[in-house]
């Protein structure tokens, strides 16, 4: 059998995570207008501010056009066809809020959290088993169904609930910070995520605390045909520290899914957030049927001197995947990092990378991304990286590896340097290899099987990356490239 | 029964005959040296025994331990005992030694049946043999082979053998760019492999390992066939006489 025959065979996995759930939808009905917005607003009853900030977003939306300069490619989207809210009822359906207990919740909604292995149970906490110090506010669909690990967070003063909490109890804080790193007619669909968001993750970490746990927020995709549009807000104030994760595993879908988040991220001067995700929406089937569209915005601001910004991405999932999580590096002596895995099997197609922007002097940034493609995955990196003219003395480092499986798919880099003061140092590196069948007997010749082997060689091309992210993470993020992989050897 | 015995093998790669019908029976306890000059087939042997992908064999039959090697995977050859030094160990940037030695030896231990090795013991035995091999234990962290000299990645190779004892070690001109320092650790580590309960086979171009290392048998292979064997003698007049002579004696 050539190795082109054997990987083909080899490459066909069935997604793990496969399967839905069938829970009532409270869905409005397909369509986008201002009577829809103000709809999802009444349901949640936002303040007038609120409104009024999606209605101003959706009208900027509509007078803009769906980005196409990424190397995807995608049935156009039929805006008006998509449903823009779905909530899980819940037991007490009157009840406006989500549910405080896990009493409360659906119990075919917990079955699932149960099969995607979700630590949201408090017990494992309750007795005392190591690691399991992470809050979890779980996000089902598109409302908050229940967050833990409220009170010993609540001690240190940090905020962390659903975004419509947020709205509803800090309101000041929202209105401060909302839109002000990604504004509304950012691109087409953090506008369109502006106007239609459903609900999303709130922090909000005073000065000098050091948020006692990291923080833990998984997404789910449940509803047919509903697009997705979480918004997250996370703000550390002066000298106050934070980690967060982000994971996804979606229920199987034969229809494409829209997902169009936004993330903002605001640190002042000598605050530190680490922002880590493993994304793993589905990927479509080995044909390219189905799958997520993947368009996220998500972008942090150093606003304050000496802040720190750090993205961490495994990106495994998605049919296509648009996302640049960026840094504006503002404060002077700021510090802005992007670590990424992304590997693509099969038809997915991916397009990410960042944007490093730095105006504040002294400004420091470092890019390292890895990309893995197998099968017949298409996989781009895109960067920017910024010097402005104020930006005196600044640095980057971009290291940007490519690693193909197979001889079907392809990986392209994109890079764009763009230095307006002569003081910046900007450095960047880029290789492209292949896992050779010379590694491949190498390890097998040891004992190792052909999936092992090449598990081997993937994790070690992503070593840099895995290294920083939180331990939790870091071996998820491992199973989950085996995973993705699954299969993809030759 | 033989430990491993190869019957009239013919290999080919992209369609050319590279072995032309070797015969070869290696028995437990045994030390064989393969000797041959360019070209003779030597590492494709190697490759043919370690069920390398690429190769066809087109007549004839291997059985290893009572198996038809023919029939099993590179990874089922190896944890079947029959482990292959590399002359050109290949780098694996990012993976540390220490962890392939520790997942190669589980895999090993899990087709026996055995549950995976306590890090306590593991690394016990794993410094042992760091030592024994004069090399650093800051060696077991770093990548696999990655910015290894030439004798390092030699040393590392014998490093496996000695931890993953097969019961048959095939040495793939084990000797090759090695200073006389190296070489004779190296030697010394295949040295304490040898034993009742396990066959090696040097394969050499030069006479120089065996001076170390001394086999019970020597092949001279060439144009893909064994066209003499004898014992160590052999070898001495390889090393005195050249390939030419015995090349026109054996025709």
């Amino acid at each position: 059998m050539t190795e082109t025959q054997e990987l083909e065979q080899l490459v066909k996995r069935e997604y793990k995570y496969g399967f839905t759930t069938d829970i009532e939808q409270e869905i409005i009905p397909p369509g986008l207008d201002e009577d829809v917005i103000r709809m999802i607003s009444a349901k949640k009853n936002e303040p007038e501010f609120m409104l009024e900030w999606r209605l101003s977003a959706f009208r900027q939306w509509q007078k803009m056009a769906e980005p196409e300069w990424a190397h995807v490619h995608y049935p156009k989207i039929d805006y008006q066809a998509l449903s823009y809210y779905a909530a899980p009822k819940t037991q007490e359906e009157l009840d406006a809020e989500a549910p405080e207990s896990l009493d409360e919740v659906d119990p075919k909604l917990l079955e699932t959290y149960e099969k995607l292995g979700i630590p949201l149970h408090e017990r494992a906490a309750l007795a005392g088993v190591k690691g399991a110090n992470v809050a979890v506010d779980a996000v089902f669909d598109s409302v908050s169904v229940t967050t833990t690990f409220k009170e010993k967070l609540a001690e240190a003063g940090v905020i962390f609930c659903s975004f419509s909490e947020a709205v509803e109890n800090h309101p000041e804080l929202v209105q401060k910070y909302l839109g002000t790193v990604v504004p509304q007619g950012d691109n087409f669909f953090a506008a369109l995520n502006s106007a239609v968001f459903s609900d999303g993750s709130f922090v909000y970490v005073p000065k000098g605390v050091t948020c006692p746990m990291e923080l833990s927020t998984y997404f789910r995709i449940n509803a047919k045909n509903t697009g997705q549009f979480e918004r997250t807000l996370i703000i550390a104030e002066e000298g106050a520290s934070v980690s967060y994760l982000e994971g996804c595993t979606a229920p199987q879908r034969d229809e494409n899914q829209l997902h169009a988040a936004v993330v903002e991220l605001v640190a002042l001067d000598d605050a530190e957030i680490k922002y880590s995700t493993v994304q793993n929406w589905y990927p479509g089937d080995e044909e390219g049927r189905g799958g997520i569209y993947n368009f996220v915005t998500k972008r942090g601001e150093c606003r304050g001197d000496r802040s720190k910004i750090t993205w961490t991405q495994v990106e495994a999932g998605s049919a296509i995947t648009w996302k640049y999580p960026s840094c504006v590096l503002k404060g002077d002596d700021s510090v802005g990092e992007f670590y990424s895995v992304a590997v693509g099997n099969n038809f997915q197609q991916i397009d990410s990378g960042t944007k490093m922007v730095h105006l504040g002097s002294r400004t420091r940034s470092t890019i390292v991304s890895k990309g893995i493609s197998a099968g017949r995955a298409e996989n781009a990196y895109r960067g920017l990286v910024h010097i402005g003219k104020t930006a005196r003395d600044a640095r980057n480092f971009t290291q940007c590896d490519s690693l193909l499986i197979g001889d079907r798919c392809g990986a392209h880099t994109f890079p764009y340097i763009e230095a307006k003061n002569s003081t910046a140092q900007v450095e960047h590196e880029a290789t492209t290899s292949k896992v050779s069948d010379d590694q491949m007997f190498y390890l097998r010749s040891r004992g190792l099987s052909e999936e092992d082997a090449m598990n081997m060689v993937v994790n070690g091309f992503c070593k840099e990356v895995f290294n920083e992210l939180p331990m939790e993470f870091a071996v998820e993020a491992q199973a989950l490239l085996a995973v993705s992989l699954e299969g993809s050897v030759g | 029964m033989a430990l491993l015995e190869i019957k009239n093998l013919h290999a080919e790669i992209d369609g050319k005959e590279i072995l032309k019908g070797i015969d070869l029976s290696i028995n437990a306890g045994e030390v064989h040296a393969i000797m041959g000059p360019n070209g003779s087939g030597k590492s494709t042997l190697c490759h043919v025994l370690g069920g390398r992908d690429g190769y066809e064999v087109t007549k004839g039959s291997i059985t290893f331990d009572g198996h038809d090697l023919l029939e099993m995977e590179t990874e089922e050859r190896a944890i079947a005992g029959l482990l292959l030094g590399f002359q050109h160990p290949v780098e694996i940037p990012g993976v540390k030694n220490i962890y392939l030695l520790k997942e190669a030896l589980n895999a090993k231990r899990e087709a026996q049946g055995l549950d995976e090795i306590d890090t306590f013991s593991f690394m016990k035995q794993v410094r042992e043999l760091v030592a024994s091999m004069d090399m650093d234990d800051a060696f077991l962290h770093r990548g696999v082979n990655a910015g290894f000299s030439g004798g390092e990645k030699k040393r590392n190779e014998i490093l496996q053998m000695l931890l993953l004892e097969p019961k048959l070690a095939l040495l793939d001109e084990t000797d090759s760019g090695l200073d006389i320092d190296a070489l004779k650790v190296v030697s010394d580590g295949i040295n304490r492999m040898r034993g009742e309960e396990r066959g090696i086979i040097l394969v050499t171009h030069y006479q120089r390992l065996l001076n170390y290392v001394e086999p019970d048998f020597v092949h001279v292979l060439y144009k893909g066939k064994i066209i003499k064997s004898g014992d160590k003698s052999l070898a001495h007049r390889l090393e005195a006489e050249g390939y030419q002579e015995i090349l026109e004696e054996a025709s």
